[in-house]
């Protein structure tokens, strides 16, 4: 068995509230390991309330079993704690086709400090940083919600953490 | 069961009842915020507190079982929702009724103030898993401090209307504050064992960031009061029986159910 072969396959696993991202993409899984016959799969949340971890827990063990691996466990690990940095650059291309702005790769929001100015965020319909943000909170935990003065649209915001 | 388990346990049940039992209150705001975008960032604020309380009550659950052999298992669900009002060990603070959106803010600072020095603390707990818990947990927190800090500031800073409404919030819940620092006994073992955060540590900073936002809120901070406590322990205030009978209805009704 070797872990290239497990990784394909968890690659097609989706992350049911954005299904353009797959858990690779995400950067949820953290490892795959054997010990003694048992294949463990180690992922972390987004955050700690993140609806769809249970849904992937699921979905990890199905796929794996239908592939032929026995005695698979999906292990959640809280450290170290998941980042916006660990999402790959494909997965941030493709969040943009979807029509979600990528998170910024520099984090510039994880501070104290008050009433700072909104990040400069790129639209992902028309690609003017001309934005403004709605609300630093949105349709889920990872998102903040925007809108574009140049073509007018509101957008969601992965945002950065 | 060894005295320092038990501690543990109950320190891990204490710190879920809190984030579970502000998490309910905020929920109630939810189809009621003064506009939706606020509807949506505190009910994602409750997201964020019951996922926190969902992984204190998991590892109080596997702590129960490892050390219960005999007994039947229990899991997160049977602690939130089946331990009776004299088992919850939230601060008081927490069960206090929303008022209007000024007091829920206020409320909301308060308590992320704590929490997010806690966390600070409990990163660095001789216990992995708490100190996991709260590595996870304080970049959330984060959030809600700033978020709620800035609208204690809005509020007080605002109008006369909205002054005189923070002036009262601050009278309604300052006298619940000092339950925070107060340790119980099981917070004292914790803090002996390496595990368990320093409340006199807290306190201090608490009170800076609580004097910073007040004086820009132009809120002033209330002299020496009475310190309601008890929560620790079990004893609650008049509003923990009706908030529990409507958050553990389903499973007491329907024992089991599922959705
Ligand atoms: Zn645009």
């Amino acid at each position: 068995m070797d872990k290239e072969e497990i990784y394909k396959l968890l690659e097609e696993i989706q992350d049911p509230e954005i299904p353009v991202l797959s858990i690779l993409d995400l950067g949820i899984v953290r490892d795959v390991v054997w010990t003694d016959e048992e294949l463990e799969i180690l992922i972390t949340p987004t955050y700690s309330a993140c609806p769809a971890m249970d849904v992937i827990r699921i979905h990890i063990q199905m796929m794996l079993s239908s592939n032929g691996y026995k005695n698979v466990k999906v292990t959640q690990v809280l450290s170290p704690a998941w980042t916006t940095d660990w999402m790959s650059e494909e997965g941030k291309k493709k969040l943009k086709e979807y029509g979600i702005a990528p998170p910024n790769p520099k984090q510039q929001v994880c501070n104290q400090e008050l009433f700072m100015a909104a990040e400069a965020v790129q639209c992902p319909h028309c690609d003017s940083y001309h934005t403004h943000r709605i609300s630093e909170f949105g349709s889920t935990p990872c998102k903040a919600l925007y809108a574009c003065d140049q073509c007018k649209e509101p957008f969601e915001y992965f945002k950065c953490h | 069961m060894p005295e320092n388990m038990l501690s543990k346990i109950d320190y891990c049940l204490h710190l879920a009842d809190n984030a579970l039992i502000l998490c309910h209150k905020n929920a109630a705001w939810c189809g009621h915020a003064p506009s939706p975008e606020l509807d949506i960032a505190l009910t994602n604020i409750s997201l964020d507190l019951i996922g926190q309380a969902r992984n204190f009550y998991q590892y109080a659950a596997t702590l129960i079982n490892e050390n219960n052999a005999k007994g039947d298992s229990v899991t997160d669900d049977h602690l939130a929702f089946l331990r009776d009002v004299n088992e919850f060990k939230n601060c008081l603070l927490t069960e206090i009724p929303n008022g209007d959106w000024g007091q829920t803010m206020l409320r909301q600072f308060l308590f992320s103030n704590y929490q997010y020095f806690l966390f600070q603390q409990l990163i660095n707990s001789k216990d992995e898993q708490i100190a996991a818990i709260a590595e996870k947990s304080i970049k959330e927190t984060t959030y809600h401090l700033r978020w709620s800090s800035e609208w204690v500031i809005r509020l007080g800073d605002g109008t006369p209307e909205s002054h005189s409404r923070m002036v009262h919030a601050v009278q309604e819940l300052w006298p619940y504050t000092g339950e925070l620092f107060l340790p119980a006994d099981y917070e004292m073992d914790c803090l002996k064992s390496g595990i368990g955060a320093d409340l006199e540590l807290l306190k201090k900073d608490w009170w800076n960031k609580t004097h910073e936002i007040f004086s820009e809120a132009t809120l002033s901070i209330p002299g020496k009061s009475f310190v309601q406590d008890g929560g620790k322990y079990g004893k609650h205030t008049e509003n923990m029986i009706p908030l529990l009978t409507e958050l553990q209805y389903m499973q007491r009704a329907y024992p089991g159910c599922e959705w």
